[in-house]
Order: C-alpha cells, then structure tokens, then sequence
C-alpha cells in the first residue's frame, strides 16, 4: 500500500513567490526507503514540509496513509543537517522526548517512564551510542550528536522517517559510517523512510527508489529503482554496478544544470 | 606562574583592585589636604558609618525593600509580556514602538506623577523601581523566544507538538540564559529606580538620607549611603549570578562564564 503520495502537487511560497515545485507525481511504498536527489534550490526541503503538513501545497493533493494532508501530522519523525538536540537535556532526555510530545505516548509517559527510558537505551545501544545517555549534547562528537538526532526521530516508532541531508555537515568517513547506521536500522526493523539529500551516492547505496529533481522550480525529472541486492555492504559502492548507477543519476543532474543555463 | 596560582590570582583580583583605589583614594585626599565637606577621604566614611550606621541600616532596609518589591514586579511582569511579545508577531508589532517610547521617558520626571496619585514614601518608590526595571526582562524573553530554530520547530511540529508544548519543553528552557542576563541589568536598575524616588518624594530610604545629609553637608554621611547602595547592588548581583550558574551551566557548556 502507498503511504504517501503526491498528486500534480505545486507549491509556491507566498501569493506571487516563485514556484518552489510544479507538477510533483509521486508515491511512497510502505516501509520504502525512498531518496530525492537535486541541485541545491530545487525545492527538496519543501516537499518536506508538505507531506509533514507544514505547509500547504498550493495547487494539488498530498495523501499521507490514505488521508488528505491538512495540517501538522501528528507523529512524523523527522531530522536534519543541525543536529538540534536541547544542549539542557542529556543524550537520553534528549532522545525522549518525542515520547513526551507524541498523543499515544505522552500521557503515560510519567508512569511509564522506566520503560521508555530502557527502549531509549537500547535504541542508542544499537546505533553505538552506549554509555552516553548521561551525557549532554555538546559533549558528543559531530556525528555521535547525528546519530542521537536520528533516534529522537525514531524512538517513538513513526509511520514515516523524513530526512533532510541528515549527514551533509559530517566528514566522508563518520558520512559512511552513519549510511550503514541507518541502513542497520531499517534492514533491522523496516520503516519508511524520505530521504532528501544532494549526495548521488548516499541515495544509490541506501535507497530502493531514487528520484531526481530539477532546479527551481522543482520537478520530478526521473525516477530510478535501486535493485542492488540488500544488505548492501559499504563495498558495492565500489563496484561497477554501482557505479554506472551514480553516473546516470549524475547525468540526469548533469542536463538540468545545462538546460536552465 | 603555576596554574592554581593563576586562578587564585583571578580570583582575588576584584578585592586587589577595591582595596588599591580605596587607598589611592586616601592618599589623593590626604595628600592634596581635600576637604571633607567637598570629598570625604574612605576613612571619613568609615567614620560616619561607625557613628550612624543604625540609621544608615534602617534606611538601608527599607530601600533594598522598595528594590526588591519593585523588582520582583518587574520580573513577573516583564516575564509574562516576554512570552506574549516573543510568541507572537502581532503583539510584537502592536507593542513594541508603545513600549519603546514608554522606556525612553526620564523615570525621574514620572515620579512626580506617582506621587499625586500614591502621596510620597514606599509606594511610588516601588512602582519606579518596577517601571525602570521591567524592560530588559522583556526585551530578553522576547529576543529568547523569537529567535526559537525554526528547524527545531518543525521537528516539534510534526510530531504533534501544541504551540504550549512547544513552549514549554522547549522556547522556555532556551530562553532561560537570556532571562537571567536580563535579571542582571534589571536587579541594578531597579536600585536606581527606587533611590531616584526617595531622594524626590520620600522619607525614609538611602535616597531621603542623601538628600537630608547633603542639605547639612555632610559628606561623610552622604558617600556612607553611596557605599550602602554600591554594595547591595553588588551582593543582589552576585545572588543571581550564582542562581544563573546553577540553572543555566549547559548555555556556557560547564565552563566559567567569566570567560
């Protein structure tokens, strides 16, 4: 069944603004893990914000589970480029507190909170986070601070996973390392997941279905299905296969840059 | 120079420089025989404070009363027209310019009014310490609250999150370290606040008894009161310094914020 999908949706900000996307058609499988690749300013972010609720599109239909999208969902999870963990809470309040927020979790949260707090260790445990629950944000690294940050997005179990350039600020080693974090945890334990980025690889090495967009306004340009046989070992992003998949995506990338110039 | 002695050294640094000017201070006044009615040596305050320091001290109370009361007005006050200025857009537009030319009134030429409406003493003597004060703790909640990541929002937003709760577990907490800055600055203001206003319609409080002393040039009296003042501020100061320290260490990363 799709979770989410986009019917001919727009989106301009503002009355008279720029389109941010046009015409955008797309569907989203249950528990697909699905990229949107694109130059920077091709309206990825928006796409967020509209299947989040957010933000209205202006002309088109955005359904999330069946449902038009009118408002603010309830229980999406989402993370981005800053890591925006509250430097007042530690690790584990940090990653809690979804749960505190969350309609089906926040009014037991008080009398639950031990069980809560052993899902949160465990959840931290399984992405190498043990032994910094009791510490505050600032004392982790770029990429632990990455890590816990997906797990605030995870920890109550949503419908949907939006990610957006989770790893863009990280260096090409703790990068990889946090690509095989996230793809342990849905191999685990499927989810679905958006990923927005503007990383060719990341999309090809996580994704089942990758998408490309156009420079503003945003259209969807090409659709691409991943078949690299799952799980993927950080090793098929050096084989051929591979390769040639990265280039026609680049390629895709490569004409819409020539043709808006 | 060691490192301990280094910290030792930063820490007695504020007593090394009071005590230098206060002798500094003597010399000059020895030295170049100044008179005490014009400027009174260090050693002729202690010597008015030696002879009147039960006046002094009653005056004293009252004045860090008026302060005080005035103060935690203002905090409340300025606490909860903050959170109403940083949340929402509207109010921050309708408010702002009011307030704005309302701060920028002398409070001094205000007392007046507050005494046809209050008669003199501790009443108007509160109300200016609360209205001079009130401000910067407005300013900052608001400033805190506005500037809220709206990443972080979103993230809150999709899950579900109301604009309360959004407030509570988090607007709140983050706008604490600019809410104690403002405490800071108001604390001072509001000492001045209430001075202005004894020395104009009061009697009792420090600002009555340096008016009274001055009259009869007694100059000895008068610094007496300054030095009072001086260091209530100070000690007020230092109370919610500590306090901020306590709440707030995560917003200096556990570090000295003296640095």
């Amino acid at each position: 069944m799709d979770l989410v999908e986009f019917e001919n949706v727009s989106m301009r900000y503002g009355e008279e603004g720029p389109m941010a996307i046009e015409n955008v058609t797309l569907s989203v499988r249950e528990n697909e893990f699905v990229a949107v690749v694109g130059p920077s300013g091709c309206g990825k972010s928006t796409l967020m914000k509209l299947v989040t609720g957010l933000a209205p599109p202006s002309e088109g239909y955005v359904y999330l589970d069946g449902k038009q999208v009118s408002g603010p969902q309830k229980g999406v999870g989402m993370a981005f480029q800053a890591s925006n963990l509250l430097p007042w809470r530690t690790t584990l309040d940090n990653i809690l507190l979804p749960m505190e927020i969350v309609q089906e979790y926040r009014h037991r949260f008080r009398a639950e909170k031990a069980k809560f707090q052993e899902q949160g260790r465990a959840l931290l445990a399984r992405v190498g986070l043990a032994g910094c629950e009791d510490k505050f944000p600032w004392e982790l690294s770029g990429g632990m601070q990455q890590r816990a940050s997906i797990c605030r997005a995870l920890i109550h179990k949503p419908a949907l996973l939006m990610l957006d350039e989770p790893f863009a600020a990280l260096d090409a080693f703790t990068r990889e390392e946090l690509w095989c974090m996230v793809r342990d945890l849905w191999q685990e334990d499927p989810f679905t997941v958006v990923l927005v980025t503007h990383d060719l690889r990341e999309a090809v090495f996580l994704a089942d279905t990758v998408y490309v967009m156009s420079k503003g306004p945003g259209r969807i340009e090409a659709r691409k299905e991943v078949n690299l046989p799952r799980p993927r070992d950080l090793a098929v992003t050096y084989t051929d296969e591979f390769a040639e998949l990265v280039f026609e995506l680049r390629d895709h990338i490569g004409r819409i840059r020539e043709d808006t110039q | 120079m060691t490192f301990r002695q280094r910290k030792r050294l930063i820490q007695a640094s504020p007593w090394i420089l009071l005590v230098s000017l206060t002798l500094l201070w003597e010399v000059v006044c020895y030295a170049f025989s100044v008179p005490t009615y014009l400027f009174p040596a260090p050693s002729d305050i202690w010597a008015s404070w030696l002879e009147y320091h039960d006046p002094i001290m009653r005056h004293a109370t009252q004045t860090l009363f008026t302060t005080v009361t005035g103060f935690a007005i203002a905090v409340v006050f300025g606490l909860i027209l903050g959170i109403l200025v940083g949340s929402s857009p509207l109010i921050y537009k309708a408010v702002y310019p009011l307030m704005i030319g309302f701060n920028s009134i002398p409070k001094v030429a205000f007392v007046p009014v507050l005494v046809v409406w209050f008669g003199i003493g501790t009443v108007p003597a509160i109300l200016t310490a609360f209205l001079i004060s009130f401000f910067p703790v407005v300013v900052n909640m608001a400033t805190g609250l506005a500037t809220l990541e709206p990443e972080l929002e979103d993230v809150l937003r999709s899950l579900g999150a109301s604009k309360l709760d959004i407030l509570k577990k988090v607007a709140l907490p983050r706008s604490m370290p600019y809410f104690f800055a403002s405490l800071k600055v108001a604390i001072t203001l509001a000492f001045v606040g209430s001075v202005i206003s004894e020395t104009v319609a009061s009697n009792v409080g420090i600002g009555y008894l340096m008016i009274s002393a001055s009259s009869t040039m007694d100059m000895g009296l008068v610094f007496a009161g300054l030095v009072v003042i001086g260091i209530m501020g100070v000690v007020m100061y230092e109370i919610f310094a500590f306090i901020e320290k306590r709440m707030t260490g995560w917003a200096t990363r556990g570090t000295d914020p003296g640095f």
